[in-house]
């Protein structure tokens, strides 16, 4: 190694250790200001902070089967799942809410197992639009049947919920209920990813061949992906149920979950942040967007067809070139811009 | 079952598989050719119930020229979502797919925007009174769709096996890159699948808008069938379409008529599951879904 090497190594290795610790930290800060906002938050922004706990399960969880390659069109339906099967259990049995949630969940497992039966047949395409009429089967019958799902009415006067005693309905309980339930999906979730399950996951959207061929059993993986994403996203429906006090079919409907893949599009799935991402810059755009409530659907409909169009690796592609240009200087950077001009105009 | 509702709930089923043909056909030409799957389908047939709302219910135009007319306009519809949705994210066929959810959402909101939400769209039915066979009845309404459907397939079916431009759809559908070799434009060919995915859609959806309620939303059981007809019938398969539209419209018509609609649409569900578990490659299909 030449001396000029040396010092510059010297030189970055604060650097580097802030590098490392910098998503630490920041998740630190994260947190803590979550914490804080529990208390501080108006009644209006606490609601829809607890909905995006909510959604951050659902999305994260629905990253974790796309990263097999599958992309669900049923995971509304199976997070539906989960709320009937809370509500179901909550009402008629009267267990507490820390016995219902995890049942919800394996209501949610249970039933996204059944779904997979069939799907396991389909890949790609087939897979989404086979996964989306199983999804709008199990809807159907909740429309349908009156005992015990109430038809169309859906299920009203789910308890509130309560832990050895405490209640949780008030809104900075519950709030922090969510958060810790949150957290706990989440962590687990990331951990998973970046186990050797997780790996095997990958490996099969990578090339599902060659990952047969190397000892792993891809329908078994894959139904493992599939029934992990259920089982979480029946978490996120027991919360649900809870926070609204009733559910109908029309909570799970196919707008629910077109809207789920535009956040899952517009953060990006490649890595394990991308989806919350999308998800927070989606909530944010969706509030704005208030004013203009019946444009809405127009709007991340045209969201969703520019990302894919435009940028298909989502935010999360923006991240590594963000760096980039922060290291860079001015100079090189315009000399990129153009480049990257010229290019774009050749291209169409 | 007496034979008078028997009779009748099997001209109901002829219409019935008539319309699922119609609309399931362009979904799977469109699959066919360079892998489009188009989620707007069924808002293709919600666009097709609007032009004969408005050309023969608003402006009064003669109801067969509605029909007429509507074929053309949604033809351009599916020529522009191919050009600005499918050939841009021709590498990715989830991402086209996953765009055109995107599209329609955008046709539902100008569609409630442009003429409103609320209750559904009342056309005055342009063919009363009905048509007697043997006990039964059955208005000429729905009579009709069938001899539509059946000029449109076999012209259909003339244009991709006897026309040149059809047979080169038809070597584009094979093998796109076979086909270029032998000088056939494949984005002219993409183009000419959506074209006519859009002309048999809109077809069916103008045929369908005096009997079916109009509304911006009514594309939604519609794509639901027609996915489950494809499936059943082989993905890119045509014929497979025809024949499992044929299968599901009888299925339908006689569950809705012995318990109801909602039943009819679980068990049209429940047979593509069974289809996917016995024959993954669905009836006439040759690739797995």
């Amino acid at each position: 190694m030449s001396a000029p090497e040396e010092v510059a190594n010297t030189g970055l290795a604060s650097a580097t250790a802030l590098r490392r610790f910098a998503p630490l930290l920041l998740l630190a800060a994260v947190l803590a200001v979550l914490c804080v906002l529990g208390f501080e938050l108006r009644p209006y922004h606490r609601e829809l902070a607890i909905v995006f706990f909510i959604n951050v399960i659902m999305v994260t969880s629905y990253r974790l089967i796309t990263t097999t390659g599958d992309w669900s069109f049923a995971h509304v339906v199976l997070m539906g799942a989960g709320s009937y099967g809370a509500a179901l259990i909550a009402k008629h049995a009267g267990l507490p809410f820390g016995v219902v949630v995890p049942m919800a969940g394996i209501t949610a497992a249970i039933v996204g197992a059944a779904f997979i039966i069939p799907l396991l047949r389909t890949a790609g395409f087939g897979f989404f639009i086979a996964s989306f009429a199983m999804g709008e089967l199990v809807r159907l019958i909740w429309v349908k049947v009156q005992f015990p799902f109430g038809g169309t009415r859906g299920i009203i006067n789910i308890p509130s919920p309560e832990i050895v005693g405490l209640r949780l309905s008030p809104p900075v309980p519950f709030y922090f209920t969510c958060f810790i339930v949150m957290l706990a999906a989440v962590f687990i979730m990331w951990r998973l990813d970046r186990s050797r399950i997780g790996n095997a996951w990958k490996s099969i959207h990578s090339d599902d061949l060659l990952a047969e061929c190397v000892g792993i059993d891809v329908a078994r993986y894959r139904s493992l992906a599939f029934i992990t994403g259920a089982f979480f996203a029946g978490i996120a429906g027991a919360l649900l149920a809870y926070r609204m006090g009733s559910i109908d079919p029309r909570n799970f409907d196919l707008t629910t979950m077109i809207y789920l893949i535009i956040w899952v599009v517009v953060g990006g799935t490649t890595t394990f942040w991308g989806p919350i991402v999308g998800l927070v810059v989606v909530t944010i755009a969706f509030e704005w967007s208030r004013p203009l409530l019946e444009w809405r659907p127009l709007m991340f409909g045209g969201v969703l067809i520019f990302f894919l169009i435009f940028l298909p690796g989502g935010l999360e592609s923006l991240f590594p070139k963000v760096g980039n240009a922060l290291r860079t200087p001015p100079g090189q950077q315009f000399q990129r811009l153009r480049t990257w001009f010229t290019t774009f105009a050749s291209r169409t | 079952m007496d034979t008078v509702t028997l009779i009748q709930t099997l001209l109901n089923s002829v219409v019935a598989s008539s319309i699922y043909a119609l609309v399931a056909v362009g979904l799977a030409l469109a699959f066919g050719v360079m892998k489009m799957a188009n989620f707007a389908h069924g808002e293709f047939f919600m666009v097709g119930a609007y032009c004969v709302y408005v050309l023969y219910a608003l402006v009064g135009l003669p109801f067969p020229l509605a029909v007429i007319l509507a074929i053309p306009i949604v033809a351009l519809f599916g020529l522009v979502a191919e050009r600005l949705i499918f050939r841009p994210t021709r590498k990715n066929i989830l991402a086209g797919f996953m765009a055109t959810a995107g599209l329609a959402f955008i046709l539902q909101v100008l569609a409630g925007q442009i003429w409103g939400v609320g209750i559904a769209k009342s056309i005055p039915t342009p063919y009363m009174g009905a048509a007697d066979v043997g006990d039964a009845t059955i208005g000429w309404q729905r009579l009709i769709v069938i001899p539509c459907a059946f000029a449109m397939l076999l012209a259909l079916r003339f244009f991709l096996y006897r026309v040149k431009l059809g047979k080169a759809l038809r070597a584009c559908a094979q093998d796109p890159e076979i086909a270029a070799l032998q000088g056939i434009r494949t984005n002219r060919m993409t183009a000419l699948a959506m074209a006519l995915a859009g002309a048999s859609a809109g077809l069916a959806g103008a045929l369908m808008a005096p009997i079916h309620s109009v509304t911006p939303y009514m594309g939604h059981g519609v794509i639901l069938i027609a996915f489950v007809v494809v499936i059943v019938g082989g993905m890119a398969s045509i014929e497979g379409a025809i024949l499992a539209a044929v299968i599901l419209g009888f299925i339908h018509t006689f569950v809705t008529t012995v318990t109801d609609n909602l039943i009819a649409t679980m068990v049209g569900v429940g047979f593509m599951a069974l289809t996917l578990i016995v024959r993954p490659q669905g009836l006439l299909g040759r690739e797995r879904a």
